[in-house]
């Protein structure tokens, strides 16, 4: 039998400023979000290779995103930049003052996407949403999703029309006229949405808030390999333990990578938790870095349980090499101590988070 | 916001005004100190017009009273102010000035209502909060504070005045410096502190701890530790702590469970109520840390109190022991509070157990 590593190429593009190696900082490199000032614009590409979990590798394309980069990406490096991409995460500044030309730049990327990673799957994420004012945080955003869903159908629509020989001369022409192009579709919007068949998910962000973790973690939700298995497991768990939620964090990243939740758990009426738990916990991990003066992206803490009287008992803990697990559950001393049991027991049927896969495909 | 609290309610419960420049960042601070408003979004808050007053139930009840930058209540053609209903109560002049903004009229202003309250009304601390000093580097930091002091101190010995309780502290609302200085403002209105800090210092010594702190839960405020050296970096894990446990509390606790969960959980094989199946009905929590295996701990005291402790390496093992000792100690602050506390306020009172409306009542 193979053993490989499934590999991912994910490129991160959008204008200079708008974020994006903050945002991948932040995720990956265990960055404070006031940390992300000091960053420089990224010259070209910064590529880096991501580990997540044992049979998981990302390889990152941070594409800088001033002008002549974004056009030599176009051009010159276009088979090399848009060839067997996974994901294209697209961001915007929400606070561009320049919006017609950041959605030209948009429809070309996505037309070049299209023409060389047919099957991508594309996440927008409209960034900075903390600098409009919470009240109408909503409203602009969804404002921003239909315009951009309306530029990827143009864009799907203009590349599906096309020849191939044709794409790259497209670009010239529209490298060249990009106020014409902006306004040269006639069609309606139904039409051609109904045309658009890119797996496509857009996200309000900021990296002053938990919404970044929403994103990134829809993100990678798609690229862990056995993901069924993993559910399947911590469904198995759960209701052997009698919990009312399970989730289970990437060690790093604390990203959730998968969840459970019982009849109970389901009626939580906070939507946003698993977000919110991942943002908590690692921002508990740089207090802790702080605190003991070891680097960030070590391990921090290794254990952490909290019993609220009769209300719930919960335990976060360092489950697999590569993942902790957080354990929400009725109160009960007895039922605390034979779920941390249980779970300690169950350590082995997620021993397959830690190895390489076995011949899963690889790019 | 809480509703204008009418004279009577007023007496006897210690204030702390806020006063400053506009802009200074007075009512940023309150919010993020009183209504855990993230700091970010002080960005939108608009100028205060007229005097903010806000009534906090605590583990003592307190005022704070956030004052607009352009009034000057000693020189108003417009208005003339009660000096009584404002200064006579007990309580703490809390002076904003913005350290990244010119502070010459600000110092000027200071040093007036210095003057002023130094002959009417002495009992009054005053503390200059020298703010927004996120940003700049520490040498900076401190030249400004020796600039601000001396000029104060210059101004009050021109004026015959010496000995003037005037405390400075730097502070910012993007990180725990506004916390600690609060702490520090609070803790000279608690009577019988030193009772209190006495009985952290024995817990620390018959249970091995490092550090402990008292914590106001909902303010983050620590209204009392040992007698341990200050450090502020022990004072920054245990309140993020508390963070960390509200916030479990808050996504976790707050929903009502349903009956058909509870009969299941009281049912066969526990056969108990759930009341009964729980060690401990305050919320309580440990954690250890990977770096040599440091436990840390918090544990409800009553509704607004936890007590929050760093242990010695290896501690661990030890936990029942620390437990018994902690409840004893836990039992006596309760009784100190007991005393201290006017009856209503333990009633219609915000808590990490309480916010959970699980299981109450
Ligand atoms: N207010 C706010 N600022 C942000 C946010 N995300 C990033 N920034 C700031 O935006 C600036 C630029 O961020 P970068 O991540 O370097 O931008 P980039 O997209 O990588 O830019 P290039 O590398 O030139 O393409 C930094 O000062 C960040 O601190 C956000 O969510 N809100
Ligand atoms: N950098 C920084 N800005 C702050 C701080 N505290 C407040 N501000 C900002 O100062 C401005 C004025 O604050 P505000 O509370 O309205 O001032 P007030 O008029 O004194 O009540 C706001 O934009 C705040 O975001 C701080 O600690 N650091
Ligand atoms: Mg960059």
């Amino acid at each position: 039998q193979l053993k490989k590593v499934k590999k991912q190429k994910v490129l991160l593009m959008g204008k200079s400023g708008s974020g994006k190696s903050s945002m991948r900082s932040i995720i990956f490199s265990n960055y404070l979000a006031r940390d992300t000032r000091r960053l420089g614009a990224t010259i070209d590409i910064d590529l880096s290779h991501v580990k997540f979990l044992g049979n998981l590798t990302l390889n990152l394309w941070d594409c800088g995103g001033q002008e002549a980069f974004m056009e030599n990406y176009l051009s010159q490096q276009r088979a090399h930049v848009f060839s067997n991409v996974g994901v294209l995460i697209y961001v915007f500044d929400i606070e561009s003052r320049d919006v017609e030309r950041d959605l030209a730049t948009y429809v070309n990327i996505i037309s070049a996407l299209v023409q060389y990673s047919r099957e991508a799957k594309v996440f927008v994420l409209i960034h900075k949403m903390d600098l409009i004012q919470p009240l109408k945080r909503e409203e602009v955003f969804d404002h921003r999703v239909d315009v951009v869903r309306r530029k990827t159908a143009e864009a799907v629509a203009i590349v599906r029309k096309q020849k191939p020989e044709q794409q790259l001369q497209h670009y010239h022409q529209q490298h060249y006229h990009p106020q014409q192009f902006a306004t040269s579709s006639p069609m309606t919007p139904g039409a051609l949405i109904r045309d658009v068949d890119i797996d496509m998910q857009l996200f309000a962000t900021s990296i002053w808030d938990q919404s970044l973790y929403k994103a990134w973690a829809s993100i990678i939700h798609d690229l862990v390999p056995n993901l069924s298995v993993i559910e399947t497991q911590l469904a198995s768990l759960g209701v052997a333990i009698d919990a009312d939620e399970i989730l289970l964090f990437e060690r790093t990243s604390f990203l959730v990578v998968s969840k459970w939740s019982g009849p109970e758990g389901e009626r939580n009426p906070y939507g946003d938790r698993f977000e919110r738990m991942s943002n908590i916990l690692k921002s508990w991990k740089h207090t802790c870095s702080k605190f003991t003066g070891t680097p960030r992206n070590a391990e921090q803490f290794s254990d952490f349980e909290y019993k609220m009287g009769s209300n719930f008992s919960m335990f976060v803990t360092k489950f697999t090499t590569n993942t902790y697990i957080l354990v929400c559950m009725p109160p009960g001393e007895a039922r605390f101590n034979s779920a941390r049991l249980n779970v300690a027991a169950a350590r082995p049927w997620f021993k397959f988070l830690d190895g390489p896969a076995v011949a899963t495909s690889s790019s | 916001k809480a509703p204008d609290p009418t004279t009577a309610q007023t007496k006897g419960k210690p204030r702390l005004l806020l006063m400053g420049q506009r802009r200074s960042g007075k009512s940023s601070i309150s919010s993020v100190v009183f209504h855990k408003l993230p700091p970010s979004e002080t960005l939108f808050l608009e100028s205060t017009a007229r005097i903010q007053k806000d009534s906090l139930n605590s583990f003592m009840e307190f005022q704070v009273w956030d004052f607009p930058g352009q009034i000057d209540i000693f020189d108003n053609p417009n208005f003339t102010f009660d000096m009584d209903a404002i200064f006579g109560e007990i309580g703490a002049l809390i002076w904003v000035i913005d350290a990244q903004d010119d502070y010459l009229e600000a110092v000027a202003r200071l040093n007036t209502t210095i003057l002023h309250l130094q002959r009417g009304y002495p009992h009054i601390n005053i503390e200059v909060f020298i703010h927004k000093v996120d940003g700049l580097s520490d040498d900076y930091k401190l030249d400004i504070q020796r600039d601000v002091t001396i000029r104060i101190q210059d101004e009050l010995s021109d004026q015959g005045v010496e000995n003037a309780p005037v405390n400075f502290h730097l502070t910012s609302i993007y990180n725990h410096s506004i916390f600690e200085a609060f702490s520090k403002v609070i803790q000279k209105l608690i009577p019988r502190l030193g009772q209190l800090e006495a009985m952290l210092t024995n817990l620390c010594r018959t249970c091995r701890f490092e550090k402990a702190y008292l914590f106001d839960v909902n303010t983050k405020i620590y209204i009392a530790t040992d007698s341990t050296p200050e450090d502020m970096a022990s004072y920054e894990i245990c309140s993020d702590y508390v963070d960390v446990i509200i916030d479990f509390t808050e996504v976790y606790g707050s929903w009502q469970r349903t009956q058909q969960w509870r009969d299941r959980l009281e049912g066969e094989p526990w056969d108990q109520p759930l009341e009964d199946q729980v060690a401990c009905e305050w919320a309580e929590s440990g954690m250890v840390l990977s770096d040599a295996q440091r436990p840390i701990m918090l544990r409800e005291v009553d509704r607004f109190l936890a007590l929050v402790a760093i242990m010695k390496e290896g501690s661990y093992d030890k936990m029942p022991q620390i437990n018994m000792n902690v409840d004893v100690v836990v039992k006596g602050l309760t009784e100190f509070f007991e005393i201290t506390k006017p009856k209503e306020t333990r009633i219609n009172a915000q808590s990490i157990s309480s916010s959970a409306a699980g299981n109450q009542n």
